[in-house]
């Protein structure tokens, strides 16, 4: 053989053990989570509130809590992020200022999820009196999430061919038509994809809603807005830090574990599910 | 604005005013004209002084190596320059005698009456339908039979419908590159233009959708001003009437079709027409 072949053979071997090492790690993740956690899920688990200082009941309310959580912050980043995303890429002058603009989103999804808690805390409970709250962590997460959304749609914008507006503009439509009728249907599949993983994060994140809306311990479901919640995260959270009961606890810590990943995948396969029909309507 | 058959006098629609002599396109009179028109890149100057008139219906072929303005030419004749940041025009360019370059000239209206056919077929990501329908609809019509009418009556004159009459639900993706340009056509014959603008429309097609689209061209010329922008000499002399050479921003030399290529009057033609160089 001769030395070329070789080393290409070597090199797809590496990349075939860095993808195997990949899947062995989320294997491993989903597995012992599964192994753990499946005992804990039965009809009660998933329909009762928790009972006895959290060793026995179920977790509905912090189900029902990160759903609430999840929903608000994705309702509030998107419509907000997509506006930034499409005010930068398609009106804004190409300059210093813009690339400013860009650079600084993305810094600041490198920010640690404790300070958008504690500028929650300042802004949305304090300053704004909303409280612990739905409202409140709902806004903080959605600011968590508007630079994966804001970033993701402006890939997904630029990524449509500038051909395809000029199209538009030649028929007579306007930038403004060109924009909602043709650019954001052609950028919704990337635009949904940033959904995915905003709703990956905002929904596992405990930092954010640890100061602004989730409660150790309440007996009903949330009523309006301004009503704290439960929340998978920080349950876990709570369960594996308090009480006294540690086996208990943690045997129903991994089946919250396990319910939350399973939230987040059936979102995820939602946004998955209309983002491949849109694909399949409009791109051939 | 809703109105897709205007009269001359409606057709101004923001275009009327300060009336440079008469508004009528009847023979005799240009349906476009360049005066003095220079054209700059940031400080990079592409167009030197052009002066040229486009008669009504009937075919124009701007001919010329690659980088001699043909392209950032044509493109001034719907205003589509407006969209490269840093561009700069001076000059004069009448529709009907009428300044298109002026404030009160709305882009919109203009690209509507002056429509164009891309370089590589640029269909919307949608239905064939939804894309003819497309420019009926941002233009207002909503009347939903009057829209399929016009989609139909499109896709005819863009002799397409009979390939296509089954799929109008389809993808416009999933069409082949000669049947997308068509379709391009037929979106742009949708909204009853006066006058198209073709910038190489068959740079991209093989020899039998070239074919297609030539034959309409000719066609069309009945109905509609044309100026095709080429670099095949053969494509210009079998569907123009009118020839235009460019050569590094300059207009070197205008005039029938025919004469041009047996009797080119400038050095530079003879020279390129007969492939001594570009």
């Amino acid at each position: 053989m001769k030395k070329r072949n070789i080393i290409q053979k070597l090199g797809f071997s590496a990349l075939f053990a860095c993808m195997a090492a990949n899947i062995l790690f989320l294997g491993t993740i989903i597995f012992f989570i599964a192994a753990r956690g499946l005992g804990a899920i039965n009809w009660e688990f998933l329909t009762q509130a928790p009972r006895d200082s959290m060793t026995a009941g179920g977790v509905a309310p912090a189900i029902v809590g990160t759903f609430y959580l999840t929903s608000g912050a994705v309702l509030f980043a998107l419509p907000l992020g997509v506006a930034c995303a499409v005010y930068l890429t398609e009106y804004s002058p190409k300059g210093w200022i813009v690339n400013l603009l860009r650079i600084s989103i993305n810094n600041l999804a490198g920010v640690p999820s404790v300070v958008f808690g504690l500028f929650g805390l300042t802004v949305f409970v304090k300053y704004a009196g909303f409280g612990v709250s739905i409202l409140s962590g709902s806004l903080t997460l959605g600011i968590l999430a508007l630079p994966v959304i804001i970033s993701a749609s402006q890939e997904a914008l630029t990524a449509v061919p500038q051909s395809t507006r000029e199209a538009s503009l030649a028929l007579g439509a306007t930038q403004w038509e060109t924009i909602r009728r043709v650019v954001l249907p052609a950028a919704l599949p990337g635009i949904l994809t940033g959904v995915i993983l905003s709703v990956g994060r905002v929904a596992g994140e405990t930092a954010p809603i640890l100061f602004t809306a989730a409660a150790f311990y309440l007996k009903g479901y949330p009523h309006s807005v301004f009503s704290e919640v439960m929340a998978l995260p920080y349950h876990i959270y709570a369960l594996m830090t308090e009480g006294t009961h540690p086996e208990i606890q943690t045997r129903i810590a991994y089946g919250s574990s396990l319910l939350l990943l399973a939230l987040v995948l059936s979102v995820s396969m939602l946004a998955i599910f209309i983002r491949a029909r849109q694909r399949k309507t409009y791109h051939a | 604005m809703h109105n897709l058959h205007p009269s001359p006098a409606q057709g101004q629609i923001g275009l009327n005013i300060n009336p440079m002599g008469e508004a009528d396109s009847s023979d005799g009179k240009p349906k476009i004209s360049a005066r003095g028109v220079n054209f700059y890149y940031g400080s990079k100057r592409a167009l030197n002084n052009i002066n040229i008139d486009f008669t009504p219906r009937r075919v124009t072929a701007i001919i010329g190596p690659s980088g001699c303005g043909k392209s950032t030419f044509i493109r001034l004749l719907n205003r589509m320059h407006e969209l490269v940041p840093g561009s700069r025009l001076e000059g004069e360019i009448l529709l009907d005698g009428l300044d298109i370059l002026a404030q009160a000239c709305d882009a919109a209206e203009l690209r509507k009456r002056v429509g164009m056919v891309f370089q590589k077929p640029n269909p919307f990501p949608k239905s064939v339908f939804e894309n003819v329908a497309y420019g009926l609809e941002v233009n207002g019509v909503t009347d939903r039979n009057l829209i399929e009418e016009k989609v139909v009556d499109s896709l005819k004159k863009a002799a397409l419908w009979e390939e296509i009459k089954d799929r109008l639900k389809d993808s416009a993706l999933g069409l082949s590159g000669g049947q997308q340009q068509r379709l391009c056509i037929a979106r742009c014959l949708a909204v009853s233009p006066e006058v198209i603008l073709f910038d190489e429309p068959c740079a991209s097609l093989d020899p039998i959708s070239t074919a297609k689209i030539e034959e309409l061209i000719l066609a069309l010329k009945k109905e509609y001003t044309i100026v095709i922008v080429t670099h095949n000499m053969q494509q210009a002399a079998r569907v123009s009437d009118q020839t235009a050479f460019f050569l590094m921003g300059d207009l070197i030399e205008t005039g029938r079709t025919d004469r041009i290529f047996k009797a080119p009057r400038d050095k530079r033609t003879e020279d390129y027409i007969t492939g001594r160089f570009g």
